[in-house]
């Protein structure tokens, strides 16, 4: 099928140029990490430790439970302090568990790397799932639960896409990796392939990262099942429903994933991340984030420590600006406001950014103009201003039978609202509600 | 080195997603478009004389007085500074003939606030274009003033008829295109020339305030089906760039039809709102008795614009 362009989406300011050219640093552990037990989609990790013990760097601290569920291990060894209840840059306060870091201590625990004849899908899957991998595109989702597979009855997996669009402004991570270790990315990409069997891989790329491309069509030339395409800058590109209508021209429908198509869709520093499990034996220990905005004396790339504070990244980068007003987690469009710094950095963080107020044009919210700006940019087909319009006068039917659940909020909408109305804050409320009202409605049914 | 965070946690700001934001915001979306009626207003000036600023002057007070009062009236924030209601007046006042009288031009923009936008519940609600809503009012209670038409100062048509469109209707006599499109024919205020429309709704247009939809719709409308009677009989019918060019269709189409509020959202309701004004503003001038329709097809089509909105949603995305 042809491959066709998204219709929506907005060109928000790239603001790459603050961290494009900026090399990964390897970030030291700060005094003290804090390790939330769910860092995942899925159930929470069972805990394997108690205060007092005594762990070493690399070691399985808690293990996967439940059938989507991933493990945790600790990225540096020392003692360990009681479990509590912490504040997390999801905004919600979760279970985790304190490590004082022995900073003397050269102690590992990391697994043995895989050699050649271990390299068969089931063994690389049980590493991925050993090494407590979880998908870095922003949901975190088990890798090795999404690399199950398919039975008999489901659809082969014909095409991996790599996601190297990196469409959030400021972020430039995944950009970073396809510069700096391109060989490994297409190890873990090939890795993955072969995990479910599937023979051709696209990778897929922004126009406005004219280096990365050629960096990876190099790498990738001698490879006959897999290329590398440029797509058009646009947000949200690199969402995996529009990555996967630009690349085959299909659309995945509403409630169905990708995986119903026989298409996986990863993301670049997952790759990374399972070509270090396999061949450096190395678990999900640290986050690759990019530090960034103007708010923030030294913008930088950096590999941190899982568990470190987001103010020791920031202290790291040379603390906030005078004009600095807002801490996000992940990047501006899609990412979350923070309150307390003390908030650890987790396996799925993808960056943190210091806003300055001029970076985040506040004005006050207008009534509607009917400009239609949201309808035209909204990637999913939605119309925004009519699904917060039913909101706000409480038609709360109409909200539960229309699309509203096909929302991925994205931002696109509130971005371009000239009235400044919180679409998306509604949205999400909107959500929420409908799901839970289908599934009180689902329970109630069961039930009779 | 300054260790900015040895102290507590400085106050941040906590909002949710996006952290980012287009620079537009509804002031600015007016004020601009005020702006981009500039050269329709000096256009203004220029053939018709300095007076007119004055008629200008007093819709925009007018409309910002009455603007005031209801928001008062209303226990609603006044919000004067978002220029919503400078630019009702700016549009009533070009789209009045020149040298209108002072006191019909207060009356025009207070009703255009009151019953065109505030009895409808305010910015956004109304659907009806208020400054046409002014105009169709004073079109009813001045009908004489309303139709009476000055000459412009460097007039070189030696037709009698006041305007080109009434030229053509009661007297069968076409004029002069190029008048029509520098300006220097009779007409409204701020409609008559082409080029400072073109100006104006253009730069409009590459700063995504009017959709392009609208006036494509609008003009290709007026084309098509003007040009349908025109192929039928040229004796009788003006030619589809004489209907374009001729009363207010440019101005209604760029700076009318165009209005967020009472114009569709969706792509496909825009096509079918222009050619729809398109139609009507040709049957009007065609098979009415008054020589110009745009105002009128424009409220008319403003009427359908829920129903539009309503039949021309986008499909969900794979649904």
């Amino acid at each position: 099928m042809k491959p066709t362009n998204f219709s929506g989406g907005i060109h928000p300011p790239r603001m790459k140029e603050l961290t494009a050219d900026c090399p990964f640093e390897v970030m030291l552990a700060p005094e003290q990490v804090v390790l939330p037990l769910s860092q995942h989609l899925g159930d929470q990790a069972r805990l394997l430790i108690k205060k007092g013990d005594h762990v070493s760097r690399g070691m399985m601290i808690a293990a996967a439970a439940g059938m989507i569920s991933a493990p945790i291990h600790t990225p540096v060894s020392g003692k360990v302090l009681n479990l509590r209840r912490h504040s997390s840059s999801s905004g919600f306060p979760i279970e985790a568990i304190p490590i004082q870091t022995d900073p003397h201590s050269n102690e590992t625990s990391f697994m043995q790397p895989l050699s050649q004849a271990e390299l068969t899908p089931e063994l690389i899957r049980e590493r991925v799932a050993q090494a407590g991998i979880v998908g870095q595109g922003g949901a975190g989702f088990p890798t090795a639960v999404k690399l199950v597979p398919p039975t008999s009855h489901q659809k082969p997996i014909e095409l991996m896409i790599l996601n190297g669009c990196e469409c959030e402004p400021y972020l430039t991570r995944d950009y970073r990796f396809m510069l700096e270790r391109p060989e490994d990315l297409l190890s873990g990409l090939q890795l993955m392939m072969k995990t479910v069997h599937c023979k051709r891989a696209v990778m897929v790329i922004e126009d406005n990262k004219p280096l990365a491309i050629q960096k990876m069509r190099q790498v990738v030339a001698p490879e006959s099942n897999i290329e590398v395409r440029i797509l058009k800058s646009r947000y949200p590109q690199g969402a995996e429903k529009m990555l996967v209508q630009a690349t085959t021209g299909r659309r995945v429908p509403p409630g169905k994933l990708p995986f119903h198509l026989g298409i996986l869709v990863v993301n670049v520093a997952t790759a990374i991340s399972i070509h270090d499990a396999v061949f450096q034996g190395l678990p999900a220990i640290s986050a690759a984030i990019t530090v960034s905005g103007r708010g923030i004396r030294r913008p930088a790339n950096l590999i941190v420590p899982v568990g470190s504070s987001i103010r020791a990244v920031l202290e790291y980068c040379g603390g906030l600006n005078e004009d600095a007003a807002r801490v996000v987690a992940g990047g501006p469009m899609m990412g979350i406001a923070q309150y307390d710094l003390n908030a650890p950095v987790l396996k799925t963080t993808s960056g943190i950014l210091v806003l300055t107020s001029k970076e985040v044009p506040r004005e006050k919210e207008t009534a509607c103009l009917k400009c239609g700006h949201c309808v035209k940019s909204c990637p999913m087909g939605l119309t925004p201003t009519l699904l917060v319009r039913l909101l706000q006068t409480h038609q709360m039917e109409k909200v539960a039978h229309s699309a509203i659940s096909q929302c991925m909020e994205c931002g696109s909408c509130a971005y371009t609202c000239p009235a400044h109305i919180p679409l998306v804050q509604w949205l999400r409320f909107g959500k929420r509600w409908a799901a839970q009202k289908h599934r009180i409605t689902a329970t109630n049914e069961y039930k009779r | 080195m300054e260790a900015p965070l040895a102290q507590n946690n400085r106050q941040l700001e906590l909002t949710t997603s996006p952290h980012q934001h287009s620079r537009w915001s509804t002031r600015r979306v007016m004020w601009t478009v005020v702006l981009a009626l500039l050269p329709c207003a000096a256009a203004g000036l220029f053939f018709f004389g300095i007076r007119q600023a004055l008629v200008i002057l007093v819709a925009i007070a007018f409309a910002n007085g009455a603007e005031f009062g209801a928001q008062r009236l209303r226990n609603r924030p006044i919000s004067l500074n978002d220029g919503s209601a400078t630019l009702t007046g700016m549009l009533l006042a070009l789209t009045l003939p020149p040298d209108f009288s002072l006191t019909p031009t207060a009356i025009g923009a207070m009703i255009a606030i009151w019953l065109g936008k505030h009895v409808f519940g305010g910015l956004g609600h109304n659907i009806f274009n208020p400054a046409l809503v002014g105009r169709a009012f004073l079109q009813a209670a001045f009908p004489v003033a309303m139709t009476t038409w000055s000459v412009p100062r460097m007039a070189v048509d030696t037709v009698t008829s006041a305007t080109p469109l009434a030229a053509a209707k009661f007297e069968n006599v076409r004029s002069e295109l190029l008048p029509m499109l520098l300006g220097n024919i009779g007409g409204c205020i701020g409609e008559t020339s082409a080029l400072a429309i073109f100006l104006g709704g253009g730069f409009l247009i590459l700063v995504g305030i009017v959709h392009w939809r609208i006036p494509a719709g609008v003009i290709g409308g007026t084309v098509v089906f003007s040009g349908l009677l025109w192929l039928a009989n040229p004796g009788i019918y003006p030619s589809p760039v004489y209907q374009v060019l001729g009363g207010g269709l440019l101005f209604g189409a760029f700076f009318m039809a165009s209005d967020w509020v009472t114009s569709p959202i969706t792509t496909r309701g825009m096509w079918i709102f222009g050619l729809g004004i398109g139609l009507i503003v040709v049957f009007i001038r065609t098979a009415g008795s008054l020589p110009e329709g745009v105002m009128y097809s424009i409220l008319l089509m403003n009427a359908l614009v829920p129903l539009i909105n309503r039949f021309t949603r986008p499909r969900v995305f794979g649904g």
